[in-house]
């Protein structure tokens, strides 16, 4: 299949520290790729170049086979970032915070499947739920319910499994899995070792590609 | 998948902010207090003489309206920008402006309106005259809501800074002061019996100045807050 994402000779630093250089990686529908490294390797770094929150780089990145500067639009609207953030308002219930995540991507969603979505993650009771009564663990589930209700084709994201249980755990990995299966793009950083099987393309940014 | 129109984005952003501001009540509640308690130690200090009360209310009043809109905007982008849902917004496909706009707009409904609201109770204990109250709370309508999106501008800037209350008002006291004078001096001109007119109409024309070009500069201004 095409490339989706071209990255071409990538270079970032910061305080003067060079992160990565003529980093060169591609991926297509259907493939997963964890970025590794130390703490501080940039891996945070790179996924937030991606998504387009930094401009700290130079180099190409291309999307479809077009600069992506060029289609800021349609990428945005296929592209689910996953910050280590919480992603959520603690004052609003996950129904709440979980409609607008929605609406900011212009995407109009039902009761039904934003319900549907928190079942997925296992908090299928607490809807209606202001979401600070709820635990770390919990909070984390909601914002990875937006997986579920926001459709996109390449995941960003940044530490999934923080604060998930074993459990949990290896369900992302399923749900991954899954979404690759079907044609969906995944990139993730994780110290964790991925159970997934379906091949992994594994970039370490404090070396090099394996 | 249905896609939402511009307007169901702005509408569900408004919704989203006012919820969560009256839920957590301080947000709100502290500058309204700060108003009213600080309105209410001048005519202690000052002493009650009617006359040298009514002289100084419109400038007292604007003043600290003025300081308790300042204290508002810090939060405007902070609790956004700390829980991660600032990134959200700005990796929307949708336009950021009007997505900008409805977040000021949640803003003042919290802020700047009760301060409007409350104002002639305050004017009241001022002993401010009759005749220049309608004129203060158009005046204040008007003005705190250039002070919400000059704030915005400030507190866009400033908000990937960790102590970034001080700079805020750096930033921004300068860019209030037009706003203060036009609006203090419409309201003096009502209590004189001169026209006022003008002067509302120049605050009219600030306002819509900052509604063309702030909501730009708060993009432009969030982005490179987030950029780091």
């Amino acid at each position: 299949m095409a490339t989706a994402l071209e990255i071409r000779h990538l270079y970032s630093e910061r305080d003067e520290r060079v992160l990565f250089a003529d980093l060169s990686i591609n991926l297509r529908p259907g493939e997963i790729l964890q970025l590794a490294g130390p703490n501080g390797s940039g891996k945070t770094s790179l996924l937030r170049i991606l998504a387009g929150l930094s401009s700290r780089y130079e180099g190409d990145i291309d999307w479809c086979g077009q600069p992506l500067r060029h289609q800021w639009v349609d990428y945005r609207q296929r592209m689910l970032y996953f910050s280590h953030g919480s992603g959520i308002k603690p004052q609003l219930t996950a129904v709440e915070n979980l409609r607008w995540s929605c609406a900011m991507r212009g995407q109009a969603v039902t009761d039904g499947e934003i319900y549907a979505a928190l079942d997925r993650v296992g908090l299928g009771g607490f809807g209606q739920q202001a979401c600070y009564t709820l635990s770390a663990g919990q909070q984390r589930r909601v914002n990875l319910a937006r997986l579920f209700c926001i459709d996109a084709c390449f995941w960003l994201l940044d530490e999934p499994f923080t604060a998930i249980d074993l459990a949990g755990v290896a369900e992302i990995e399923h749900w991954i899995a899954e979404f690759a299966e079907g044609g969906g793009m995944v990139m993730l950083t994780t110290h964790h070792p991925l159970a997934i099987d379906r091949p992994v393309i594994r970039v370490d940014l404090g070396g090099g590609i394996s | 998948m249905k896609r939402m129109g511009v307007s169901a984005v702005f509408v569900a952003i408004l919704r989203r902010d006012l919820r969560s501001a009256l839920r957590s009540g301080s947000e709100w509640a502290n500058p309204l207090l700060f108003f009213a308690i600080v309105c209410t130690l001048f005519p202690l200090g000052i002493g009650p003489d009617a006359r040298q009360l009514a002289l100084l209310a419109p400038g007292i009043l604007w003043v600290v309206a003025l300081l308790a809109s300042m204290m508002a905007t810090d939060s405007l982008f902070r609790s956004d920008y700390d829980d991660g849902t600032l990134e959200q917004m700005l990796l929307s496909p949708m336009p950021m402006y009007p997505l900008v706009l409805a977040k000021i707009l949640a803003h003042w409904l919290t802020s700047g309106l009760p301060l409007c609201l409350m104002s002639p109770l305050l004017a009241v204990i001022l002993q401010m005259p009759m005749s220049g109250v309608p004129v203060l709370v158009v005046s204040l309508l008007i003005g705190s809501a250039i002070l919400s999106f000059i704030g915005a501008i400030g507190a866009a800037l400033t908000v990937g800074l960790r102590k970034g209350g001080l700079l805020l008002s750096l930033i921004v006291l300068p860019l209030y002061i037009p706003v203060l004078i036009f609006g203090s001096a419409a309201v003096k001109s009502a209590i004189d019996g001169v026209v006022y007119l003008p002067t509302l109409a120049l605050l009219g024309a600030l306002f819509m100045l900052a509604v063309a070009l702030a909501p730009l500069a708060v993009a432009g201004a969030l982005r490179i807050s987030v950029d780091q």
